[in-house]
């Protein structure tokens, strides 16, 4: 039945939704972490999005799933920062490349998304308690 | 007699289907919103219903007597909804077309017709009820 679909198809997008706010989240968290376990600073990530058909019958119908994590692989953003024990011999620290007015506005979009997913969730389910009454 | 009883319902039937097929395609725009390369599809829906209208199923009985009475072959079976893809009303940078308004608009306005369809088919039934009750 296609309204149960609608279940299947919302519920990867929240899932997909909510991957992308914890990655947004571990961005804002470390935007000032100038070294990590392997030394380097932290780089920002990002996730990638790719469609996922339903079913094999119809492979424009689709879902959404969280395929990677990608690195940011920009250049370190620069601080000068001489007192720092984290800087070069001129006196600059390597900082994350994270840019926290980016990533605040990932996390609006994310927000949104995830609702309408929702919103989209209780849609289907008035329709199919509806059909459910039906000729009663 | 029974296969009348049937037939008074197929137009609502088919309606049905294909508007339950509408919202889980809409569904997949919403939830690949955020995907990259993603197009959005649609069903025409007055060129689906014609199409499924004129499409008898397999469901019908067959006729090996003369005694037998003949049955017209069901029209509510299967659903051949063929997508298009939306033309974007604006282009964006990672080739997705989806455009949330339209779609949001789109999916609720289905949720309505579904709703309406499901009025009509109950009204059908309660109709059908008095005229087996006659009146009592």
């Amino acid at each position: 039945m296609s309204l149960n679909n609608v279940f299947t198809i919302a519920g990867s997008a929240l899932t997909a939704q909510s991957m992308r706010l914890n990655v947004v989240a571990s961005n804002i968290a470390n935007a000032e972490s100038a070294t990590s376990s392997t030394g380097q600073p932290y780089q920002g990530r990002h996730v990638v999005f790719s469609a996922i058909p339903v079913s094999a019958s119809q492979p424009q119908v689709a879902g959404v799933r969280v395929t990677s994590v990608v690195e940011d692989t920009s250049p370190p953003r620069l601080k000068y920062d001489p007192g720092n024990p984290l800087a070069d011999q001129r006196g600059y620290v390597n900082l994350p490349n994270v840019d926290p007015v980016e990533e605040m506005a990932d996390m609006i979009s994310a927000a949104r998304s995830y609702q309408t997913n929702v919103e989209l969730m209780n849609t289907a389910k008035n329709l199919l308690q509806k059909t459910l009454q039906l000729g009663q | 007699m029974l296969d009348k009883i049937a037939h008074y319902f197929d137009f609502q039937q088919q309606a049905l289907n294909l508007r339950a097929k509408r919202a889980e395609v809409i569904a997949s725009n919403i939830a690949n919103a955020d995907t990259p390369n993603y197009k959005a599809v649609d069903i025409d829906f007055a060129a689906a219903l014609q199409s499924a209208q004129g499409n008898p199923s397999r469901l019908a009985m067959t006729v090996t007597d003369p005694a037998h009475i003949a049955s017209q072959p069901a029209t509510g079976g299967s659903v051949g909804a063929e997508l298009k893809y939306r033309s974007a009303v604006q282009r964006s940078l990672d080739g997705n077309t989806v455009d949330m308004d339209v779609e949001r608009a789109a999916f609720t306005d289905n949720a309505m017709q579904y709703q309406s369809t499901l009025t009509f088919l109950n009204r059908r039934i309660s109709g059908l009820n008095d005229a087996i009750k006659g009146g009592q």
